[in-house]
């Protein structure tokens, strides 16, 4: 199984958490929204300068910043 | 009823404290039930409250804090039900204010405060997402409603939610909802007035796991053996809090009993270095990973199904693709921004020159009625004008809001904050940063109260600061004759230039300075971006009508107590102490000699000869004004400052106009015109001034130049000084708004004086 930090992941690609290694607010903002392991998330899109980042998880759709997208570990889901 | 599901695992079981919180107001019916709103934003919480209520609601303002809430009534039946719209938020730790706000809202100090059951509106499209905040609230023990609102769209996208499922897992009442056409929310109020009334709530216990399971059991009882805060919180959710790290309860525990917060804080530790070392995490991680387990295994099995050929968010994706398309996004944004400008200044136009022209009545009108003295010169040119000044600007900040509402609720303020977060954060600021900075005066003519206010949307408090705090150096509207003024007189060949560069400046020393501001005085990480992005969503014209109308009258009431008082004291700097008899004399002789001799021509004299006498007679009295106001308490402080000045070149006229300028920007130019001995200027139309100024050899391009910028950055007015402390929640921000800009002002005056001297000779 492959795994990359979620900035790397390709527009489009379905993807599983596996870690949030961000601690203090920023962990807690992002663990709050539902990025924890096991949620499954999506790149929508990216911000015309290439960041933030839009991710897709559970219907929601959720900008981030790519210095803390680096943060989370997905394992993408081979279709 | 106990409430315990948890997923995987039974209740730990052991000797559970049975903590029943009951409020005095149970007791007796006969008292207003009190209802609290609870929801994350954009889940139509707001909507829902302004369906409840109507206009029955207010602002609730909790000291110290800028986040507001409000409160309203409602009535079922024939009873009357206390309504409390909190904040929106998606989680109930300490890290922003909007939750620490509603934390203290559930679980006020004061028990009479305490609601009696909570409402919490979920958008049932994200249902997962939404109900991390409802176990949040069961944890605290207040009896809770599910509100799934917005069923209309999960209908259409043909999802189905079991709601009995639901509720029986959860074991609380859930209703379907559809606010915004108030579906469902008189079944949820009845439900939440009966829930406040019935038995006391269990606190809802959610299994964290074996490795903090122990440690939360052991830390409960310590809690309840030493009888902490019992009568506010349930103990387990104390010692959850602990876990977490909560700073806002750690403190309060710490001053309730400190040796037992020691003693918390220890077997924190502990256990966090277990965590570290096995999992590489904290023990909030895995609070948070077991909350988010529970509501999996509450919606597991049913309780929604999806029909996946539809595709809730197709629509929201397309708009997207184009909205936030690389190369049309940003151009689509400068159209918005351009247009929502347009319309607010052209259109904005006529009512507040309907305004500004009622108030020019009105000053006549009672400058008519009344005798020559001081009490007309304190009602004309004191409290109308000022007053005046004030509300003409009220239809501006209406149509203003009335755009920003719209864009807010349609979801596409979000995406502005999404494309140019990137290009904000350089500067320490946040992407949401854009909004109030063009409505200060980005695009010139903007202004920089309704500024300050639209900063409410920004969530993250210190890029709000910063934001808040430099938005004054925009290029405001009021700023705008100042420099129609100078650039007419002294840049004649290359207007358009001048003009543009100064907004351009605004724009730099905003940006620069906010960049000076957050790696000194507002230091710190940014605030973290993690932001949604709302589906896109027609507003609701109810709701974008009573946003605007808050914002409106939240102007006019505060702005206008303050600008009364201002008024009548600006007023009175420019009048006393009046002018010695003596020193009156001679002008007044000459004014009556004058008006004698108009009085006696002949009906039939030479109109030349008449109009000569009347303009000598003018003359006279504009010299005797600019006498009066050399002598007063302001042009005494214009005098006494101008070897300050004098090196950016400005003499005592100048610096009077600037002081005045404080109170409204609009007033430097007419004051100069006092000054100047010409009589009142219209700002509009100062040709009069422009004649003298470009004659006067006390005047040269360096000196229009100095004293523009010194315009533009200089301390902000009186009225949006009073929002900047309103907002920015301390009387420091007030004093540091004025210091440091009119320092940071007079330092780049010298500068281009200095320059413009040299290149212009």
């Amino acid at each position: 199984m492959k795994t990359l930090p979620l900035r790397q992941l390709t527009t489009g690609k379905k993807a599983t958490v596996v870690h949030v290694s961000a601690k203090g607010e920023l962990g807690r903002r992002i663990r709050d929204m539902g990025l924890i392991p096991g949620t499954e998330v999506e790149i929508v899109g990216r911000a015309p300068l290439r960041d933030p980042v839009a991710l897709r998880l559970f219907g929601v759709t959720l900008a981030l910043r790519n210095k803390e997208a680096d943060f989370v570990t997905v394992e993408v889901v081979e279709a | 009823m106990s409430v315990t599901y948890d997923g995987t695992e039974a209740n730990d079981g052991g000797e559970a404290y049975e903590w029943h919180h009951t409020s005095p107001l149970l007791d007796s019916l006969s008292q207003t039930p009190r209802i609290a709103l609870v929801g994350n934003p954009n889940c139509g919480k707001t909507t829902a409250f302004n369906q409840y209520t109507g206009t029955h609601q207010h602002v609730a303002n909790y000291p110290g804090v800028t986040v507001e809430s409000k409160e309203g009534f409602s009535r079922l039946d024939d009873a009357r039900v206390l309504l409390l719209d909190l904040p929106g938020t998606y989680s109930l730790t300490a890290y922003s204010q909007e939750e620490i706000v509603t934390r203290e809202a559930l679980l006020p100090k004061d028990d009479k405060e305490r609601p009696q059951a909570v409402i919490d509106v979920v958008d049932a499209s994200t249902l997962e997402r939404g109900m991390f905040l409802t176990v949040q609230i069961l944890e605290m023990g207040l009896p809770v409603v599910l509100a799934c609102n917005m069923m209309d769209e999960v209908r259409k996208a043909g999802t189905v939610i079991d709601m009995n499922l639901l509720s029986r897992r959860l074991g609380i009442p859930v209703f379907p909802v559809v606010a915004r056409k108030g579906e469902g929310l008189d079944a949820a109020l009845r439900a939440a007035v009966a829930a406040g009334q019935g038995e006391a709530m269990e606190p809802l216990h959610i299994s964290y796991g074996s490795d903090l399971n122990p440690v939360l059991m052991e830390m409960e009882k310590k809690i309840v053996h030493a009888n902490a805060l019992l009568d506010r919180y349930p103990p387990r959710w104390t010692a959850v809090k602990v876990l977490e790290g909560d700073e806002a309860l750690v403190a309060e525990l710490g001053a309730y009993d400190a040796a037992l917060l020691e003693s918390l804080s220890a077997m924190r530790d502990t256990l966090s270095r277990h965590l570290e070392a096995t999992l590489r995490i904290a023990p909030e991680a895995v609070i948070t990973d077991y909350r988010y387990a529970y509501i999996r295994g509450v919606l597991r099995d049913g309780v929604v199904r999806k029909d996946n050929t539809k595709d809730r968010l197709a629509m929201t994706d397309k708009l997207d693709s184009v909205f936030t398309n690389a190369l049309a996004g940003p151009l689509i944004m400068l159209g918005v921004m351009y247009a929502m400008f347009y319309t607010t200044f052209e259109l904005g136009a006529y009512p507040q020159g309907w305004l500004e022209a009622f108030f020019g009545w009105l000053g006549t009108v009672v400058g008519n009625i009344l005798p020559d003295g001081l009490l007309k010169s304190l009602l004309v040119n004191g409290i109308i004008d000022g007053v005046g000044g004030v509300l003409s600007f009220v239809p501006l900040i209406m149509i203003m809001f009335l755009l920003i509402a719209f864009l807010d609720d349609s979801g596409y303020m979000a995406r502005m904050a999404y494309m140019l977060d990137r290009v904000f954060r350089m500067f320490g600021l946040h992407g949401a940063s854009v909004m109030p900075y063009i409505v200060s005066g980005g695009i010139a003519g903007g202004c920089a109260i309704p500024g300050v206010m639209a900063t409410r949307t920004l969530r993250s408090p210190k890029e709000k600061l910063a934001t808040l705090l430099t938005l004054p150096f925009m290029a405001c509207g009021a700023k705008l004759p100042v420099f129609l003024l100078l650039v007419g007189v002294f840049f004649q060949e290359n207007k358009a230039l001048v003009m543009f560069s100064l907004m351009l400046a605004g724009w730099a020393a905003a940006l620069l300075v906010s960049r000076l501001l957050r790696s000194t005085i507002i230091r710190g990480d940014a605030t973290p971006f993690v932001m949604e992005l709302p589906p896109y969503r027609l507003p609701s014209l109810r709701s974008v009508l009573i946003h605007c109308w808050e914002r409106t009258w939240m102007y006019i009431k505060k702005a206008g107590t303050v600008l009364l008082a201002i008024s009548v004291l600006l007023w009175a700097a420019m009048t006393f102490p009046e002018l010695d008899e003596e020193k009156a004399r001679p002008f007044e002789t000459e004014i009556a000699m004058l008006e004698e001799q108009i009085r006696l021509l002949p009906a039939d004299a030479d109109e030349a000869a008449r109009s000569d006498l009347a303009s000598s007679l003018e003359e006279k009295q504009a010299a005797l004004a600019s006498e009066e106001l050399r002598y007063s308490f302001a042009g005494r402080l214009g005098t006494f400052v101008e070897p300050v000045t004098l090196p950016a070149g400005f003499d005592w006229r100048t610096d009077i106009a600037l002081i005045s300028g404080i109170a409204a920007k609009e007033a430097i130019v007419s004051t100069l015109g006092t000054a100047y001995s010409l009589g009142e200027q219209d700002p509009e139309e100062a040709t009069g001034l422009a004649e003298r100024l470009a004659k006067d050899p006390a005047w040269s391009k360096a000196v229009a130049l100095a004293l523009m910028l010194f315009v533009l950055l200089y301390s902000p007015c009186f009225v949006a000084l009073v929002v900047i402390r309103q907002e920015a929640g301390s009387w420091k921000w007030l004093a540091f708004s004025v210091i440091f800009n009119t320092v940071l002002a007079y330092g780049v005056a010298v500068a281009a004086y200095r320059i413009g001297s040299l290149v212009w000779g």
